[in-house]
């Protein structure tokens, strides 16, 4: 996919991603909407795995930490083909494996998540499995920058540092946000980056709605011997003008009028799209 | 204050072993160790993953034979978990060895969470249980770990008495597709089993057999419901001894048996009288509408008693003469 292609691709993924939302009357709409080009790029471009090698032992890992955003995953997921897109219809009703966080039920995804701190931690296990087998599979974890709070990430930090992970790499969704308010005010992490470089961590720093910056920084060689924090600058509801940085989407619902709204600047921005392709 | 007890058994309950012919066994953790290392020679994927506990895990000869199948986290329970689950997610068999009082209360999430509903084959040892590091005092004792992983879905939970028990317990447990927590404690006890005992997860072991009295046992205090009977029987009353090894899946049907069979049901657990092997044989029981003299023998909720485990086992009747004398009490209402 070109970087054309792959934004288009995002526009109509996040009014997927609003309806979906609608329908269950549920989700994490603003982090969905900051996270949703990262997941875009990670399994466009940089994952190798697909509906065919999803239990190849030779893939790459994604776990989505920040659990919470399961709706962006479900809908990258589901443009990829790992399942029908209709399973969407079903999230949060009853019976329905599509439950509000991450299972490993569904198709593609990796490992249960949805109380915050779990993933890199897990992460390092699969990471560690990678090199002890000589596989080349990397591993992937996306975190929210409220998640940091959690201690159980610095224990990873310190763990995969000196286990020597680079074929781990640490995504920060750094939109600043959480639900209380912004995270400078709750419980500040700045700096981020110098924590993990202190924690023996190579630390890259990119616009997360980039594209090329996103396809940069995930694919380039890793510093040897080290796993890789990247920390990408997003804006919290990404995308829909009255959700952008405002702490109330973190699990807003849009109102039947609000989706309105948002569906069409999302449509505009579409039309706008192919018209310069 | 009286000085430490020195041993789990009075001269007289260690007369009785004798008696009853029970050979010295090594401390299950010991064996845990060695099955583990020969399972590892024999299979790659077989790992011990720790917290800086190698030591306390009696694993340092398996970290000098199998360097790369030992995964070291350090002092970080909530990460070894979570390291076990991930290496279980990849095919690995993990077995993450740490003191059982932080292994299921500091890392309960990683449990629950990583380990469980994820359903990926990890293993979990949660050793120097119960009441094992007894002075140390309470930081050191579990005595909530079956209570709090029985509420937990997709853990199988096992505590050997023996080192027969702990042996095939280990390899039973190497062999599972799902989630298993073993739980052991560290002392040399003896080999309470002959050699055509069969080991089944699931199905408690009868180590002796009679009506009068029923102890349901788990884990390294059935050697003194061993004992009890022992003594009993010298008095006429017949007590049967059930190694009930796995604490989940329980084995129902022999609760069951030996709540219909026997005139009293006496269960013994190193954990709180809260939410363990009592409770759950007394659930079984009572909804099955069996209604027996009935008592649980543990750790009552209080501040524990301070001292050795030998010192805690005494005062709180863990012992030959303490279970007899349950049992006496019982079977004279
Ligand atoms: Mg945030």
């Amino acid at each position: 996919m070109t970087d054309h292609e792959l934004a288009l691709n995002a526009v109509r993924l996040r009014q997927r991603l609003l309806r979906l939302i609608a329908n269950a009357g549920a989700g994490h709409t603003g982090g969905d909407l900051s996270c949703l080009d990262i997941l875009n790029v990670l399994y466009h471009r940089v994952l190798r795995v697909s509906p065919a090698t999803r239990d190849d032992p030779d893939r790459d890992r994604y776990v989505q930490s920040k659990g919470h955003c399961v709706e962006a995953l479900y809908v990258v997921l589901s443009s990829c083909g790992f399942f029908p897109d209709a399973d969407l219809d079903t999230v949060c009703r009853f019976r329905s494996p599509y439950v509000g966080h991450p299972t490993r039920k569904i198709p593609g995804i990796e490992m249960n998540t949805g109380a915050l701190g779990h993933g890199l931690p897990v992460c390092l296990g699969m990471a560690l499995a990678a090199k002890m087998d000589g596989r080349s599979a990397r591993v992937f974890t996306l975190l929210g920058d409220g998640e940091l709070a959690e201690g159980s990430n610095w224990e990873a930090a310190m763990a995969a540092a000196h286990h020597g992970l680079d074929n781990l790499t640490a995504i920060l969704d750094h939109n600043t946000l959480q639900i209380t308010g912004p995270t400078r005010e709750v419980m500040s992490n700045e700096p981020v980056g110098d924590k993990f470089r202190a924690f023996g961590w190579e630390v890259r720093e990119i616009d997360g709605h980039n594209y090329a910056a996103l396809t940069r920084a995930l694919t380039d060689p890793p510093g040897r011997g080290k796993p890789t924090f990247l920390i990408a600058n997003t804006i919290k509801g990404k995308g829909v003008s009255f959700m952008e940085n405002v702490a109330k989407w973190h699990h807003g619902v849009p109102s039947e009028a609000e989706l309105a709204l948002a569906l069409g600047e999302l449509e505009a921005a579409e039309a706008a799209m192919r018209f310069t392709s | 204050m009286s000085a430490p007890a020195s041993s789990l058994f009075t001269p007289e309950a260690l007369a009785m072993a004798e008696k009853l012919g029970l050979g010295k066994g090594r401390a299950n953790l010991d064996e845990f160790a060695a099955t583990l290392g020969d399972l590892a020679r024999a299979d790659r994927n077989i790992l011990a993953v720790t917290s800086d506990s190698r030591g306390s895990g009696k694993l340092a000869p398996f970290g000098h034979a199998l360097p790369g199948q030992l995964v070291e986290v350090g002092i970080a329970e909530q990460n070894l978990v979570g390291i076990v689950a991930g290496l279980a997610a990849s095919g690995k068999k993990p077995f993450g060895v740490s003191p059982a009082c932080f292994l299921t209360a500091r890392s309960l999430e990683q449990i629950k969470n990583d380990v469980c509903y994820s359903d990926v084959p990890a293993v979990l040892v949660g050793i120097s249980a119960g009441v094992s590091y007894g002075a140390l005092g309470s930081t050191h004792h579990s005595l909530h770990d079956f209570a709090v992983l029985r509420a937990i879905h997709n853990l199988a939970i096992l505590a050997p008495a023996d080192n027969f028990e702990t042996r095939e317990g280990v390899r039973a447990t190497a062999r599972s597709s799902g989630p298993v927590y073993l739980r052991f404690g560290k002392v040399p006890l003896f080999d309470l089993h002959g050699p055509d005992a069969t080991f089944e997860t699931g199905s408690a072991i009868t180590l002796c057999g009679g009506n009068d009295v029923a102890f349901i046992a788990t884990g390294e205090t059935v050697v003194h419901a061993r004992l009890a009977a022992g003594q009993l029987s010298e008095a006429g009353v017949k007590a049967r001894v059930l190694s009930m090894h796995t604490i989940k899946p329980l084995d129902v049907d022999a609760v069951l048996r030996a709540g219909r069979e026997c005139r009293a049901v006496i269960t013994v657990e190193e954990h709180s009288v809260h939410g363990g092997l009592g409770e759950a044989c007394a659930a079984v029981l009572l909804q099955s509408g069996v209604a027996v003299g009935f008592r649980i023998v543990g750790i009552p909720d209080e501040d524990t008693v301070t001292g050795s485990q030998a010192d805690i086992f005494r005062h709180y009747g863990i012992s030959m003469e303490g279970l007899a004398m349950v049992a006496w009490n019982l079977l004279a209402l």
